[in-house]
């Protein structure tokens, strides 16, 4: 990993820890983000961190750009020192596979697609190895996956696999983005899921819907009375397949407030899970049975 | 008091100086496209910089006064009326109640700007009335104005009619428009011939120019460096791993049209970004219209602060104009 430093304009300086993605990548711009925010230097107005970079914005009339850029790259020793361990949650969120909605608008634009003739699900299934849709599926949702960013629009979690890179998931983003996209489909673009927060353009590969609310600006949703978005970076996500009518129900328990997700603590340590990722794995899944 | 909205016009919608500080979130900043002129209209009716007033991008409202007011339109040139009389812009004006203020065509520039004495009152949404209309956030129900609505204004004492922003003070693009670009972010992906290019050649303002973001078309297409893509990056040669995007920034997806990130920027994704507009030239691109010609101009970091600076100095002077 080489962390380059560079300016977007003369209010943000871009930090990016590797241009490849990996957990690793991704736990040196979550240190170094907190880093810069405990360092409270004058001027910085946000500080986002992404999968394996990050951005701070910030006013050059307080501090320079200059300067701001030095602050930031000496807290880079503090990064590499820093544990690759967090305290967080596990979250188990149902997933509705190949549901007529997500199936429509697939259909619908068809011509953006790189293989106009089957489905999302059809094609990444294909290209990823998988015989069956059923297998792929499969593949999808036995492991989890941790937020690795959150942002585009919205609240919107981006979502890495928790696998060994050659069993990770790979498809392309559509060949041109759509212009709608159903709320909470759960897509699929480069070697990452998410979840939409709200309905709109998307460039990303259908592979099924939530019904769970991830972003309420009214928060009126129990779960989100507190703040409006779900997710946060390093949250642990499992999703859990289910059929038309557990979807319903659940919908219009959400819908009621009387639905609230399963959510359980846990300890990640990226360095013991890379010594054993599925038995790590099932570790961070059996909290889920005591939630 | 409240603002009875007759006609909508295309797009019209409440922002104030927007919600730093979610950008994290995925949820932008927002506010005023052109915040100079949003300033300075709340500063000629008398009301804090940050007030909220209204935005209405190519064609103005109809919109029908419950008291007397100060008002003032700064930004776009458009004809302004008051039951059916000719007003200015960049002045201050009052409005009796029952009054009809309405507009006539756009004749240059792209956005007006509406301040009310008083400024609209509308409930805040983490900190700001802004209209986000994708996080349903702000402005009316987190949407744009419609006919029928009644907005909320703030009570203040009316101003002196006819206070007026100079000519001097106003700013806006010229044609060509020349937006001033610090590179660096991804720039290194482009060869150097494609970076020589995306400056020598001339633009056109796309259809696809909102508050999100402004596209470019007419120049040509740009060359990558070759590599083998990175892990997670995707196979296009525009894609990297996804990351944050600054405001300003500018993503040329395929290589083909530029996108300019504006106030309402979606806050990452997977496309490769050569550099920023310079912060005080993100005013101008609120004012470009479709088939505008621009031509991007290679700064640096210097030149970007010294514009910033120059900027500031204007808004004083206005502040010093009115005060």
């Amino acid at each position: 990993m080489k962390t380059r430093y560079t300016y977007g304009g003369d209010e943000h300086v871009y930090v990016e820890m590797d241009e490849e993605m990996s957990l690793e990548a991704f736990f040196k711009s979550l240190s170094m983000s907190n880093a810069v925010r405990e360092a409270d230097i004058p001027g910085v107005t946000e500080i986002c961190p992404a999968n394996a970079s990050f951005q701070v914005r910030f006013d050059p009339d307080v501090t320079a750009p200059l300067e701001m850029l030095k602050r930031i790259q000496e807290l880079e020793h503090t990064a590499d020192k820093a544990e690759k361990r967090l305290t967080t949650r596990i979250v188990e969120v149902p997933v509705y596979y190949q549901d007529p909605w997500t199936h429509e608008t697939v259909m619908r634009f068809r011509e953006r697609h790189q293989d106009p003739n089957g489905t999302d699900l059809d094609y990444a299934a294909r290209i990823n190895g998988y015989d069956s849709v059923e297998a792929f599926i499969e593949a999808h949702h036995a492991q989890p996956w941790f937020v690795s960013m959150v942002g585009f629009v919205s609240g919107l979690p981006f979502l890495y696999q928790l696998v060994e890179r050659e069993k990770q998931i790979q498809v392309p983003k559509y060949l041109r983005p759509r212009t709608d996209t159903p709320k909470q489909t759960v897509g699929y673009g480069g070697s990452f899921s998410c979840v939409y927060s709200v309905r709109g353009a998307g460039g990303y590969q259908m592979f099924g819907i939530t019904p769970m609310t991830i972003y309420d600006p009214k928060q009126e949703v129990s779960y989100l009375r507190d703040f409006l978005v779900f997710f946060k970076p390093g949250d642990i996500v499992k999703w859990r397949p289910i059929d038309r009518a557990e979807y319903d129900r659940i919908l219009s328990e959400v819908e009621a407030n009387t639905w609230t997700p399963r959510v359980a603590e846990v300890e990640f340590n990226l360095e013991e899970f890379n010594k054993d990722m599925t038995g790590y794995n099932a570790k961070l899944m059996e909290a889920l049975n005591d939630a | 008091m409240t603002l009875k909205i007759v006609k909508s016009g295309l797009a019209t919608t409440i922002q104030d100086m927007g919600r730093p500080g979610y950008f994290h979130l995925g949820i932008p900043e927002g506010g005023a496209m052109d915040r100079l002129s949003m300033r300075a209209a709340n500063m000629l009716v008398g009301n804090p910089e940050g007030a909220a007033g209204l935005e209405a991008v190519f064609m103005g409202p109809e919109i029908e006064f419950t008291r007397d007011a100060s008002v003032a339109v700064t930004g776009a040139e458009m004809p302004v009326m008051v039951d059916g009389e000719a007003r200015g812009t960049w002045t201050a004006f009052t409005v009796k109640a029952g009054q009809i203020l309405s507009f006539g065509f756009l004749q240059s520039g792209a956005r007006i700007y509406i301040a009310v004495s008083g400024g609209i009152t509308t409930e805040p949404d983490l900190g700001s009335r802004s209209t986000y209309p994708i996080g349903a956030l702000g402005g009316v129900d987190g949407r744009a104005v419609q006919p029928g609505d009644e907005l909320p204004v703030g009570d203040a004492p009316l101003v002196a009619e006819g206070r007026r922003v100079p000519a001097a003070l106003r700013r806006g693009p010229a044609n060509p428009a020349e937006l001033r670009v610090l590179t660096g972010l991804y720039w290194y992906r482009l060869t150097d011939t494609a970076g020589q290019q995306f400056f020598e050649d001339t633009w056109t303002v796309a259809a696809e120019a909102d508050r999100m973001g402004y596209r470019f078309k007419g120049g040509r297409p740009l060359e990558f460096v070759e590599r083998e893509q990175p892990f997670g990056a995707g196979a296009d040669p525009s894609n990297i791993v996804d990351g944050c995007y600054s405001y300003g920034s500018i993503q040329v997806p395929g290589g083909t049209e530029p996108i300019v990130l504006h106030r309402d920027a979606v806050s990452g994704g997977g496309y490769f970004t050569l550099g920023a507009i310079i912060s005080a030239d993100m005013d101008l691109i609120g004012q470009l219209q479709p088939n505008t010609q621009v031509k991007f101009v290679n700064v640096d970091m210097d030149t970007a602060l010294a514009a910033r600076a120059e900027r500031k100095v204007t808004i004083q002077k206005i502040r010093e104009e009115l005060g």
